[in-house]
């Protein structure tokens, strides 16, 4: 797999939460109780036995840990990293109600899959082959974790994607602080390492291959493609220079190269977890002012509060309550006009004001790309979303969806159980079994 | 105002913890230190032909990352001249008049006990300690334990000490013994004056699992040690207790085993000792432990209304009874506090796997609910939930009088039905 360049912007980022020494992971093992029918467990969307890897750290069995967490999650070593643990495993620790510090559960399982990785531990072969072919649309954490399965069940796989990148928006996407994009891709290398499946970039299905003819070549179809382009504002003045989709500049910050350091007044748009990842992203790349714009309050925002606790720490502002209306600017954008919305995100007449802004974020949300395969017949397009049951599949025979497309956008843990689940879903299909 | 002076078989001291005879009770430095920290009393590692030891001579016992639980050493009595151990326990007892200095014997013939005890006691011992107890070593040379598991020879070289002494003198025992009792009679039947124990217990710490050699390695080998530390705690407070409960012992008793801190010394005096020793945690910690040992131990006495050590020593050894006497009707079952409970399900699984299978959860529920009808009351869910005061142990009122199981086999007196035995 080709390296990508070691000179690009997102190496600026240290390790925000960092890692755990031998000596400390045992300590913090041997803090955790072991409960029984775990919160943690429930909480967690692939159903890590938590209690188990971490005892096993505890006697020193790191080994079995990583197995256990890998069993449940083969992206067990990015999930550590870029999970939100205070509202997932973390935030349902039976400590919290102590009031005692919770378990350090992703700093415990990021500790037992990096000895697995640096040790190169596998766990997982491929079944013996079953003759099946599955397409997969996507390579992001869906699609692989959907494939990986897959292969342990002996079936062929071949994953698709437009891009040349691998891994979807874990290599594209995450903030830096978190994972960069080269541990992503050390984790697509380690899954692909189960071997049989081909990944295919560049190539867009829908076109070169036609959909007819995806279907035709194999027996069962994933769809995992994600979703599409940050969603703009659609006000006056969008066109000037300096103004970005969000995704669209933390992709160019992680791949490449992008320069803030003449930048004055950073203005980020919107109120989830991109926004305040660019936000976060801003200030540590060394934008002088990093101002988040958001419509709602800080209470109703999507973005996780631990998220902005951080941001503000490092330094971030906010403006709670402002609705972009236009940028303003020559060639280049120079300030943001807003207007103040009340309780009901409603914009209030007459209370015009600009925000200085030499460099904007739109962080509004990304295109849901259910349209791509709308034109199949049984396939039910919500909003932009595949709709699936709880397998993943879809109302075409053979087809199944799981991650971004399908769910609308959750985090990395989502899609790779997502696609885990499909993979059995299809395996009980090619083998004849009821997959109800 | 409390007092906390002790008076152990006539050696008294400012307060009842002594350094039990071991490395922390080495040298009259070591001691002079350990009294300044507030010690009450040493007794001086066990005199005797000095040895030549190994290493290394130590070995832990770690339990869910608690370094150290149990301990075990194969070190043997001093290895240092007698001359220089006299010289020092006469310049220690010089400057600390009031502190109790206990030395700690172990030779082979009746006329060397005769010698070693009067150069001991011209020193200026306030009493002597006779070491029947070493398990490892020693007794291999035909001392300490091999003296301690025989009863007559015990009350022989006991009646030796006793007949040489002017000072008290103390026996010291050794738990590697199917019974205690005998052998604290035996003491008894010699003429000492009081007997501390428990000795260290024979053991093999752990085994190298890379290696396959045990713990502590000696050059690719390693012994039986005798153990100690707080792991040994309950099985000293039994024999504590044994021998203090028994009708026709009576000594006083210098309790030994584990004691870390001010609780487990009231523990101990609570089960008969006069006084209590304390090596293990002072190797691991040092001798200012004693500072929250002194604070705890006053403090509890003031909350309890006891103004002597006299007021507490022995007040639980007559709830110390036989299985036998115990009553069979009393019924308790397992209350768990919901707005305690965190949902850990310990419990839950604790009795599933490991008792009476009656607590039970619903999917999702965080609190477990009790089956009482099937609930033993055992208390394994109170032992092993992590919450204090979570889960209690309510007594039942089922109707039935106390009957003991020997009351039972004399009267016929009916018992309860039986729980959870279908």
């Amino acid at each position: 797999m080709a390296r990508i360049d070691e000179s690009r912007s997102e190496c600026v980022f240290d390790d925000f939460k960092g890692p755990l020494t031998a000596e400390q992971a045992v300590i913090e093992a041997n803090r955790c109780l072991y409960c029984h029918g775990a919160p943690c467990v429930t909480a967690c969307p692939t159903a890590i036995d938590i209690p188990e890897f971490i005892r096993k750290i505890s006697t020193g069995n790191v080994k079995g840990s990583a197995k256990t967490i890998l069993e449940a999650n083969i992206h067990g070593m990015s999930c550590a990293r870029v999970c939100p643990v205070e509202v997932l495993c973390v935030g349902a620790c039976v400590h919290n109600l102590q009031g005692v510090p919770p378990i350090q559960i992703g700093k415990l399982q990021r500790y037992a899959t990096d000895v697995a990785y640096a040790n190169g531990w596998r766990f997982f072969e491929a079944g013996a082959p079953t003759g099946k072919h599955v397409a997969l649309v996507g390579a992001g954490p869906a699609s692989l974790a959907c494939a990986h399965e897959l292969r342990r069940f002996g079936h062929a796989c071949t994953i698709y994607d437009k891009r040349p990148v691998v891994g979807g928006l874990n290599t594209t996407g995450v903030a830096p602080y978190k994972m960069r994009a080269d541990r992503s891709l050390d984790e697509v290398e380690w899954i692909l390492g189960i071997g049989g499946i081909e990944v295919r970039t560049g190539v867009d299905v829908g076109t070169q291959p036609t959909w007819a003819e995806l279907e035709a070549g194999h027996d069962a179809v994933f769809l995992g493609f994600g979703l599409g382009v940050d969603t703009p504002m659609g006000i006056v003045g969008e066109e000037l220079a300096g103004i970005w989709g969000a995704v669209e500049f933390i992709e160019r910050m992680k791949l490449g190269k992008v320069s803030v350091s003449a930048v004055r007044n950073a203005v980020v748009v919107g109120g989830g977890n991109t926004a305040l990842d660019a936000t976060r992203e801003l200030v540590g790349l060394g934008a002088r002012t990093v101002t988040l714009l958001y419509r709602g309050t800080e209470a109703t925002m999507s973005g996780y509060a631990h998220e902005w606790q951080a941001g503000r720490v490092d330094g971030a502002r906010a403006l709670w309550q402002a609705q972009p209306v236009q940028f303003v600017g020559g060639d280049r954008v120079e300030a943001v006009r807003c207007l103040r919305v009340d309780d009901e995100k409603r914009p209030v007449p007459g209370t015009e004001f600009d925000v200085d802004a030499d460099l904007v974020l739109v962080a509004i949300g990304q295109a849901k790309l259910g349209a791509l395969v709308q034109a199949l017949p049984g396939l039910a397009v919500e909003r932009g979303r595949i709709v699936v049951d709880g397998n993943g599949a879809c109302g075409r025979p053979k087809f199944f969806a799981g991650g971004d497309c399908a769910n609308g956008g959750k985090e990395v843990v989502n899609a790779s159980a997502e696609g885990r689940r499909a993979a059995i879903a299809i395996h009980q299909m090619l083998s004849g079994a009821d997959h109800g | 105002m409390v007092d906390i002076s002790a008076n152990c078989g006539g050696i008294r001291s400012p307060n009842p913890f002594w350094l039990a005879s071991a490395p922390p009770a080495n040298s009259g430095g070591q001691i002079q230190r350990a009294f300044d920290h507030g010690w009450g009393g040493a007794v001086w590692k066990t005199l005797g032909q000095p040895i030549q030891n190994l290493s290394s001579r130590f070995g832990g016992v770690d339990y869910r990352g608690l370094k150290n639980i149990g301990f075990n050493n194969i070190e043997l009595i001093t290895d240092r001249p007698l001359e220089s151990n006299f010289r020092e326990i006469y310049e220690t007892k010089q400057k600390y008049p009031k502190h109790a200095i206990i030395v700690s014997l172990m030779v082979e013939t009746k006329q060397q006990w005769q010698e070693i005890i009067k150069r001991a006691i011209d020193a200026g011992a306030d009493g002597l300690e006779l070491n029947f107890g070493c398990p490892h070593g020693m007794c291999e040379r035909g001392m300490g334990s091999a003296v301690g598991q025989e009863p007559d020879v015990n009350a022989e070289i006991t009646s030796w000490a006793v007949e040489y002494s002017t000072v008290p003198v103390l026996v010291k025992l050794t738990p590697n013994v199917a019974n205690i009792v005998p052998h604290g009679l035996a003491a008894k039947r010699g003429g000492a004056h009081g007997v501390s124990l428990i000795n260290t217990i024979k053991s093999i710490i752990g085994v190298d699992i890379d290696t396959f050699v045990p713990h502590p390695m000696v050059d690719g080998r390693s012994t039986n040690g005798g153990y100690c530390g707080a792991a040994v705690r309950p099985i000293a407070l039994h024999m504590v207790g044994a021998l203090a409960r028994e009708p026709g012992f009576g000594l006083p008793i210098s309790g030994i085993g584990g004691i870390t801190n001010w609780r487990d010394a009231v523990e101990f005096m609570l089960l008969g000792s006069s006084s209590v020793q304390v090596c293990t945690e002072v190797m691991l910690r040092g001798y200012r432990i004693v500072e929250d040992m002194i604070e705890g131990l006053t403090d509890y006495m003031e909350a309890k209304g006891f103004a002597t050590l006299d007021d507490m020593i022995g007040r639980a050894v007559p709830n110390f009874t036989e299985w036998g006497e115990l009553d069979l009707n009393f019924e308790t079952v397992a209350k768990i506090d919901a707005d305690k409970c965190i949902g850990c399900h310990l419990c839950v699984v604790a009795c599933d796997d490991g008792a009476h299978q009656c607590i039970h959860v619903g999917r999702d529920e965080r609190v477990p609910v009790v089956d009482e009808a099937e609930c033993v009351g055992c208390n394994l869910c109170q032992i092993v939930c992590p919450v204090p005061g979570c889960i209690t142990m309510a007594e039942v009122d089922n109707g039935f009088g106390k009957v003991s199981w020997n009351e039972h086999l004399r009267t016929g007196a009916s018992l309860r039905p039986k729980k959870a035995a279908h």
